[in-house]
C-alpha cells in the first residue's frame, strides 16, 4: 500500500487518465491502473467524480464548500484531503449555517457523509439541511436581489474609481453548474434526497458508553473514538483506496461540530492551563493524516472564542488548512456603525492552503461581510456600501471637514486612506481637526492643490499608526504614507508637493 | 534551490558548509518555501539527505521539488533521500500498533514522550555506509517542522534534546547539517515555542527569519527575510553579521530584493 501510494507523478503520466487542465496530484494518495469508465460527465476521457473540479492554480482537485462566494474566495474550492476550520461566531448562530451549507452540497452531488457531533443527533442535523435552489427556481428568487446591483454597478464612479478595478462579488448563480449549488434556508432539503444519500452518523453520547480497551494515551476520548469512526470509515468504503472499487469514487465530506468544546469532554475552553493541553491539535493531526491519504474533505467548526488559552488557537490554525472565522456583530459596538446597517458580520479568511505550490494564496479582498437573508448566505465586499454611502454623504464640489473619529473605518484601514486620497485627487480641501467636536463643516470652494498643501502645512494633521493594511500595496504607495503619522511632518511624496 | 538565496547566502551547492546548525523560522507567514530551497539545495550538492517531514505529505514537497528541479522519488530509490513521512507513519503507529519501536512512538504515550526513537531513526538513516568510496557528501538532516511536535504533546525540552543529539552526532561527528524549521508565535504567548526558538537560536549558526510585512499583506512583496550569520562556539567574537532583504514568492522561483526596492515600486 505504501507503496503503491508513493508511486510517483512520473508513472502517473503514463495512466490512463488524461486530464484537459494539468492535475498534478490529488492526495498523496494515487491510484494506480484504469480507472472505472462510464462516468457521469460522458465527455471526453476526462475521469471526474461528481461535485469535483480541478484547480486552474495547482491542478489540485477541489469540491464546493456549499457557498459559491465562498468558493471564490478559496480559490475555486475545498482542496480533497484538506480541513476547513470554521471559526465559531460567538453565539454559535451563523457557524452552523455554513456546516449545514456544506453538507447539503454532499448530500446534492452524491458525496457520502460523515457527521460527528456530541450535542446534536446527526439524523436530526441533517433533517435541517437547506433545500437546494433548481435552476428555473433560483432565477426568480435572486433577481430581486441583484437588480439593485446591477443598477449600480453600471453608474461610472467619479470620485472612488479605483473601486472600479476590483473585481465584483458574483451573487448570480451560474446555471447549470455542476459545482457548487444555491441553497434556500427558508426551506427543508426535501426527505427523499436525504434517504437517497449515504450517510453515516457519530453521536458522542451514543459512542462513548461502550467500554474502552485503549492504553491511556494523551487523547481524550471522545477525540479517540471519533478518529477509530472515521478511520474505519475510510477503511472500510475504500476512500483511501485500500478496497478495490469497481463502483464510482466518490467523496466522503466529514463535518464535526463544536469540537473543542466542553461537549466533547476537553476543557480547554474554560481553563488557560487545562490538563489535556494536546488533545485536539492531537486530534487534528491525526485528522490531517487521515484526509491526506485518501479521497475526502473535512468541515469542524470550533469555538475560538471560547478558548483561553492563545497558543493554542494558534497550534490549532497552524495544524488546519483552510481556516475561516466569523465574525457576528450581535452585540458588539459594531451593531451601530453605520458601514455596518447591511449586514450581520464579518467574515475573515484567516488562512489558505499552500499545497503543490511555492505560492501561498491569500485573499486579495479583506474586508468582507456577510448578510442572512431570509433565503439566503451572502457574502459581499464592505466597500459597496461604502461606496453608496459616500455618493449621498460627500458630493463633491465641497469641502468638508472630517473629525478622525467620525469615520466608520478603523484608522489607518485602506477604505480610510483611499478615501481620503480620492478627494485629495479631486482637489477637494480635507483636513482633519482633532479638537472639533462636530462631524462635519461644509465650506464652499474647491481649493486648488497648492492651497491644499499650505492648508496641510498649517493644521495639525494626526493618524496613528496604520493598524493594518487591508488591500494591496500600491494603493498604500500612491496615498504618500508620511503624511498620515504622528510626529513632525515630513515630505508628502505623491500628489501633494509641501512648499519647503 | 532559489539561486539568489545562493547568493546571499554565498554559497553553492558545491562549496556547501559543513558542520552547521541552520534555523529557519517564520513568523506571520510561512516560512516553507526556505524548507523547499534547502532540500534542493542539498539533494543537488549530492549530500544525503534526512527528511522528517512531518506536516505535509510526500507529493506535495515531490511537485515542488520537480518545480525546483530535484525528484524527490528519483533521489529516494537510489537511496539520497530518507524521508519520514509524519503524517501517514502516524495514521500507522496510531490505528495499528506494532511491537518494534517506531519513530513516532511518542503518539502513542500517555505523558509527554522523549524522541529518542526518532533520534534512532535519523541515527540509522544518515550513518556513513563503510562501503570504500564514500558516495555522498555529508548527511543532512532536515525537520519539518519542529513546531508541530510541540502540538503533539511533546515538550520543548524534549524537542531540544533532540536537536542537540542529532547535532552532536550528524554535525560534530559525522560533518553533517541539520537544518530545522520552527514557527514563531509572535504574540500568541506561547511559551513552549519561544523556549524552543530560544534555545535553538543561540545554537545555530545560521537563522534564516520570514516575517510578515509589518503594515499587512502586499501582493508584491511577500515578506521580509533576515539572515542572521552567527558563531555560537565563540560568544565574544565580533558582531553577528546581519543582512535583511524582501522577497517575493513566484511560481518557481523566490525572488530577493532590497528593501523597498521592490520591482512594483520602482
Amino acid at each position: 500500500m505504501a507503496a503503491a501510494a508513493s508511486c510517483s507523478t512520473s508513472t502517473r503520466s503514463t495512466g490512463s487518465v488524461v486530464v484537459a487542465a494539468s492535475r498534478n496530484s490529488v492526495t498523496s494518495f494515487q491510484r494506480r491502473g484504469p480507472r472505472a469508465s462510464g462516468t457521469d460527465s460522458g465527455c471526453s476521457r476526462l475521469v471526474s467524480i461528481a461535485g469535483t473540479r480541478p484547480s486552474v492554480r495547482n491542478g489540485q482537485l477541489l469540491v464546493s464548500t456549499g457557498l459559491p462566494a465562498l468558493d471564490q474566495l478559496l480559490g475555486g474550492g475545498l482542496a480533497v484531503g484538506t480541513v476547513l476550520l470554521i471559526e465559531e461566531d460567538k453565539y454559535n448562530i451563523y457557524s452552523p449555517l455554513l456546516f449545514k451549507y456544506f453538507l447539503a452540497e454532499g448530500i446534492v452531488t452524491g458525496h457520502t457523509l460523515l457527521v460527528a457531533s456530541a450535542k446534536e443527533d446527526p439524523a436530526d442535523i441533517l433533517q435541517e439541511l437547506p433545500a437546494p435552489l433548481l435552476d428555473d427556481n433560483c432565477k426568480k428568487e435572486c433577481d430581486e436581489d441583484i437588480c439593485n446591483h446591477k443598477t449600480e454597478s453600471n453608474i461610472k464612479m467619479k470620485i472612488a474609481w479605483r473601486y472600479q478595478l476590483l473585481p465584483k462579488m458574483e451573487a448570480r448563480p451560474v446555471s447549470s453548474s455542476r459545482f457548487g449549488h444555491y441553497y434556500d434556508v427558508s426551506k427543508r432539503i426535501p426527505q427523499e434526497l436525504i434517504e437517497a444519500s449515504k450517510w453515516h452518523g457519530f453521536f458522542l453520547p451514543e459512542k462513548i458508553s461502550s467500554t474502552l480497551n485503549l492504553e491511556p494515551c494523551s487523547l481524550n476520548h471522545g477525540y479517540i473514538k471519533l478518529l477509530q469512526f472515521i478511520q474505519n470509515i475510510i477503511y472500510e468504503e475504500g476512500f483511501d483506496g485500500s478496497n478495490p472499487q469497481k463502483k464510482q469514487k466518490n467523496i466522503l465530506r466529514i463535518g464535526i461540530q463544536n469540537l473543542g468544546s466542553p461537549l466533547w469532554g476537553d476543557d480547554i475552553c474554560w481553563t488557560e492551563n487545562c490538563d489535556s493541553n494536546h488533545s485536539l491539535t492531537k486530534f487534528l493531526y491525526m485528522l490531517r493524516g487521515l484526509l491526506r491519504s485518501s479521497l475526502s474533505a473535512c468541515i469542524i467548526t470550533v469555538p475560538t472564542h471560547l478558548i483561553q488559552n492563545k497558543a493554542i488557537i494558534a497550534r490549532v490554525t497552524n495544524l488546519s488548512d483552510t481556516v475561516v472565522g466569523l465574525e457576528s456583530f450581535i452585540g458588539s459596538e459594531k451593531e451601530t456603525n453605520p458601514l455596518y446597517k447591511d449586514y450581520h458580520g464579518l467574515i475573515h479568511i484567516r488562512q489558505i492552503p499552500q499545497l503543490n505550490n511555492l505560492i501561498y494564496d491569500v485573499s486579495d479582498v479583506k474586508d468582507l461581510a456577510f448578510k442572512l437573508k431570509r433565503k439566503l448566505f451572502t457574502i459581499e465586499w464592505v466597500q459597496d456600501n461604502y461606496l453608496r454611502q459616500e455618493r449621498n454623504i460627500y458630493p463633491p464640489g465641497f469641502s468638508y471637514l472630517l473629525k478622525q473619529k467620525d469615520s466608520a473605518w478603523g484608522e489607518g484601514s485602506l477604505q480610510h486612506s483611499t478615501f481620503l486620497m480620492s478627494f485629495l485627487a479631486k482637489g477637494i480641501l480635507v483636513s482633519f481637526c482633532v479638537r472639533c467636536s462636530e462631524n462635519k463643516e461644509a465650506a464652499v470652494g474647491i481649493q486648488s492643490c497648492h492651497t491644499l498643501a499650505a492648508a496641510f502645512a498649517s493644521r495639525l494633521v494626526r493618524h496613528s499608526e496604520p493598524l493594518e493594511q487591508t488591500g494591496s500595496g500600491r494603493i498604500r504607495q500612491a496615498a504618500g504614507p508620511r503624511l498620515w503619522h504622528d510626529g513632525p511632518r515630513q515630505e508628502a511624496p505623491g500628489l501633494l508637493v509641501i512648499p519647503p | 534551490m532559489f539561486p539568489e538565496l545562493n547568493n546571499l547566502l554565498n554559497t553553492t551547492p558545491d562549496q556547501a558548509e559543513q558542520g552547521k546548525l541552520t534555523l529557519l523560522c517564520d513568523a506571520k507567514t510561512d516560512g516553507s518555501f526556505l524548507v523547499h530551497h534547502f532540500l534542493s539545495f542539498y539533494l543537488k550538492a549530492n549530500c544525503k539527505v534526512c527528511f522528517v517531514a512531518l506536516i505535509q505529505s510526500f507529493s506535495h514537497y515531490n511537485i515542488v521539488g520537480q518545480k525546483l528541479g530535484v525528484s524527490l522519488t528519483t533521489a529516494r530509490e537510489c537511496g539520497q533521500l530518507v524521508f519520514l513521512e509524519g503524517l501517514k507513519s502516524a495514521v500507522d503507529v496510531f490505528f495499528r500498533p506494532q511491537e518494534e519501536p517506531h519513530p513516532l512512538q511518542f503518539l502513542r504515550e500517555a505523558n509527554s514522550g522523549n524522541l529518542q526513537p526518532l533520534y534512532e531513526f535519523v541515527q540509522e538513516a544518515l550513518k556513513p555506509v563503510d562501503s570504500g568510496e564514500a558516495a555522498w557528501r555529508c548527511p543532512v538532516l532536515l525537520v519539518d517542522d519542529l513546531s508541530v511536535l510541540l502540538s503533539l504533546g511533546v515538550g520543548a525540552v524534549a524537542v531540544l534534546d533532540f536537536i542537540h543529539y542529532c547535532r552532536a552526532t550528524v554535525c560534530w561527528e559525522w560533518k553533517g547539517n541539520v537544518v530545522a524549521l520552527v514557527h514563531d508565535s509572535g504574540d500568541a504567548e506561547d511559551e513552549e515555542n519561544d523556549i524552543l526558538l530560544n534555545g535553538l537560536g543561540h545554537q545555530s549558526h545560521l537563522i534564516l527569519r520570514a516575517e510578515g510585512l509589518a503594515t499587512g499583506f502586499c501582493k508584491d512583496v511577500h515578506g521580509q527575510l533576515r539572515i542572521l550569520w552567527r558563531r555560537p562556539s565563540e560568544p565574544t567574537a565580533q558582531r553577528d553579521r546581519s543582512l535583511t532583504y524582501q522577497y517575493k514568492i513566484q511560481d518557481k522561483n523566490v525572488s530577493f530584493f532590497a528593501k523597498g526596492m521592490s520591482p512594483a515600486v520602482l
